[in-house]
């Protein structure tokens, strides 16, 4: 099985092909193909899955494009532990959001063209994470950005979409330009785009120090815009304009965390380069804590969650940046089920009520109470309580930056706490005490189709328990499969204590400000450190730098090059017509029609010519 | 033999050369300032007489059995008559056309 695992990704694709060539005249039918794609794809997934458990290995290349002197550029695909992990977290979150999008997306206008993008959009994930060499990675590392952009527009009528779509299109291509530049810098000086080949290159030595350096910071970029780290994170809280389970598929659980794959699959080459490991780490951590500040203030249930998924994907990265990569893999699985959880259930709130906004919802567990219970869970988790799978790879994590980095550890423990206030606050402002919107005997009729309810039940099952496959009590075991050979455990009761005492105080504060409808707590401390609230609330005025630097700065230089186009270049090829005009126009007046005036001027000539040749002499 | 007498007046190379250059210069005077095209072919014819007696002169100072000197005279007649009977055909043209023939006044090939 795992030597046809090249046939995944085509499953969801051929899906897309038939819904484009006509099977979208039928709402239900694009649904159902869609439907039916990601199902095979998650079957096959986890056929491969099984079979790698018992230490199936494969990679295959073939040749693609035929170069000058025999070699080629590569196409090619690979299963190993790291690849199986991936496809099922991408497969079954796609297809759980897929059925979870039947009751979501009942009814909107454009259903068949929102499953084509969802089924393309699975499909070049699984062939992103089943590529065994960068250049194949690459193409579909564009397709996940390109249907990113397609879904987070996907109700392009609304002009924030609209922008919200162009700006992270935009600003993940910023970060794979540097990506593509990495590419071809590696290949430059080791001929090949092979990860196993690069990877055996540098453990033997074959690749100078400061070629790994630069090539694996470039690669990096890439991974700093695909994964909304700083100081490329501006799109994602823009992104939520898209639809949630878009949200939930893409920006929580599977393409922002392709950054982090990347990362761990390159960490072999990373490991070599304690620059490169040190940028990681420190942009990681640095994320981790700047994106949970913002979520602090952030009123909009889904911007919460985004800077949740920007902060988290910060200690994931940090992880990779102290060489815990399986520390980073085993944060990123867990993560990929708890936050599309929290993500479906924000969807399930946001479709009853019909607003973003926390402070016009309150006391819905009464309506919602599965969609109360089951992002509860995910928030523990989250949080990272024990014994919820967030606990255990937030602290193998911590334990990681400890052995590794006291100032970084300091910071990921701050975001520790900051990390269970602000999901806490969004949980206690919205479930709990009495509901403050509008129309409030609309929320009685309102009722949840099951195919949003299931979902949420089913991921509370990861939620729960795929945080033991790493645990002590399993002998890490997620460790072990990931690095192929057995490993040391990593737990460390006091960092454990330590980090489950702030989640706890977190939790608490957050009840005592918010709980049971208490806003005013919350609104005190917003006046009175109102300088910080209107900071984090302005991100930082980062996206209105950004705005300036492309609307000013760009423009200006623009203008400028524009102005220097119209008065040199274009000045001198006007300025060559002129001068050629104007000497016609002065020696015209010589042909003045009047013969005897040549015969005098040929005279002339020759009288010159003979007093020359005379005076020559 | 009876010796031939000295010429009273001889007539040296420079005479001829004196004579030709004022001729040259009276019909180069003529056909640079005269408006009627008759008179300018005429002084033209003049200008081509002034060549053809300084070739004769040096041809007579030379003394030699080459004949080039006068050859090139009979040429220059030969041609002045075909330029005097193309020029007379060309002024009664444009006297037809543009009813006159000053040459100031017949100027529309201009820039």
């Amino acid at each position: 099985m795992a030597q046809i695992a090249w046939i995944i990704p085509l499953l969801p694709f051929a899906a897309f092909v038939a819904i484009g060539l006509g099977a979208r005249r039928s709402a239900q039918l694009s649904a159902g193909l869609t439907i039916l794609g990601v199902t095979g794809a998650l079957v096959l997934s986890v056929l491969v899955f099984v079979e790698t458990l018992s230490g199936t290995r494969v990679d295959q290349s073939y040749p693609w494009i035929p170069l000058p002197g025999g070699s080629a550029f590569p196409v090619g695909f690979q299963v190993d532990p790291l690849t199986v992990i991936m496809l099922v977290v991408a497969s079954s979150v796609s297809f759980l959001v897929q059925i979870y999008s039947t009751g979501y997306m009942h009814g909107d206008k454009g259903y068949a063209r929102y499953y084509a993008n969802m089924a393309l959009f699975t499909a070049s994930m699984l062939g992103l994470v089943l590529a065994n060499n960068l250049l194949t990675i690459y193409i579909f590392w564009e397709l996940v950005g390109l249907c990113s952009y397609l879904l987070i527009g996907h109700w392009h009528e609304r002009p924030e979409a609209a922008a919200a779509a162009k700006k992270a299109f935009l600003v993940t291509r910023f970060g794979d330009f540097g990506f593509l530049v990495g590419i071809l810098f590696l290949y430059a000086h080791t001929g090949t785009f092979e990860f196993s080949a690069l990877i055996h290159l540098a453990e033997s030595g074959g690749i100078p120090d400061s070629v790994m350096t630069v090539g694996m910071l470039l690669v990096f970029c890439g991974a700093v815009g695909k994964s909304a780290q700083f100081p490329l994170h501006v799109w994602l809280p823009d992104a939520m304009e898209g639809p949630t389970p878009v949200s939930a598929l893409i920006h929580a659980a599977t393409m922002v965390a392709a950054g982090v794959y990347l990362m761990a699959r390159t960490s072999p080459i990373l490991e070599h380069s304690a620059l490169a490991m040190a940028v990681v780490a420190t942009i990681g951590g640095f994320t981790a804590i700047f994106a949970a500040t913002m979520g602090l203030v952030t009123p909009d249930i889904k911007r919460v969650l985004a800077y949740s998924t920007v902060s988290q994907l910060g200690y994931m990265m940090l992880a990779i940046g102290v060489g815990a990569t399986s520390a980073g893999m085993f944060h990123l699985f867990n993560h990929a089920f708890f936050k599309a959880l929290l993500f479906l259930g924000a969807g399930s709130v946001i479709h009853l009520v019909n607003t973003n906004d926390i402070f016009a919802m309150g006391g819905l567990q009464r309506w919602r109470p599965i969609t109360y219970l089951t992002m509860l869970f995910a928030s523990l988790s989250l949080a990272g309580i024990p014994p919820f799978s967030g606990f255990w790879s937030k602290d193998e994590i911590l334990v990681a930056t400890a052995n590794h980095d006291t100032g970084l550890y300091l910071v990921a423990m701050v975001t520790v706490f900051l990390t269970a206030f602000y999901m806490f606050r969004v949980i206690f402002v919205t479930f709990t005490g009495s509901y403050r919107g509008p129309h409030p005997e609309h929320l009685e009729e309102h009722h949840e189709p099951p195919a949003m309810t299931i979902p949420l039940l089913i991921l509370v099952v990861p939620t729960i328990i795929s945080g033991l496959w790493g645990s002590p009590w399993l002998g890490n075991a997620f460790a072990v499969f990931l690095e192929g050979h057995p490993v040391e455990t990593v737990f460390r009761p006091d960092v454990a204590v330590v980090s489950t005492l702030l989640a706890v105080a977190g939790i608490g504060i957050a009840w005592q400000m918010y709980g049971n409808g208490r806003l005013t707590a919350g609104a005190q401390m917003t006046a009175r450190f109102a300088p910080i609230y209107r900071l984090l609330m302005d991100r930082y005025h980062l996206d209105h730098l950004y705005g300036w630097l492309a609307g000013q700065v760009m423009v200006g230089i623009g203008w400028l090059a524009s102005r220097f186009d119209h008065a040199v270049i274009d000045g001198i090829v006007n300025g060559i017509g002129h001068v050629a005009v104007a000497a016609g126009r002065g020696l015209r007046q010589v042909q003045s029609g009047q013969v005897q005036t040549y015969a005098l001027l040929l005279f002339v000539g020759v009288l010159t010519l003979a007093l020359v040749a005379a005076v020559w002499r | 033999m009876p010796t031939a007498a000295p010429p009273i007046y001889p007539i040296a190379l420079q005479h001829g050369l004196v004579l030709g250059a004022a001729l040259f210069a009276i019909g180069m005077a003529g056909a640079l300032t005269k408006r009627n095209a008759i008179t300018v072919l005429m002084c033209v014819e003049l200008m081509l007489n002034g060549v053809i007696v300084t070739f004769v002169s040096f041809a007579r100072h030379a003394a030699s059995t080459d004949l080039a000197g006068q050859v090139f005279s009979i040429f220059i007649m030969t041609v002045a008559a075909a330029e005097a009977a193309v020029g007379l055909a060309i002024v009664i043209a444009v006297h037809r056309v543009r009813n006159t023939v000053q040459v100031d006044e017949v100027q529309s090939m201009q820039g």
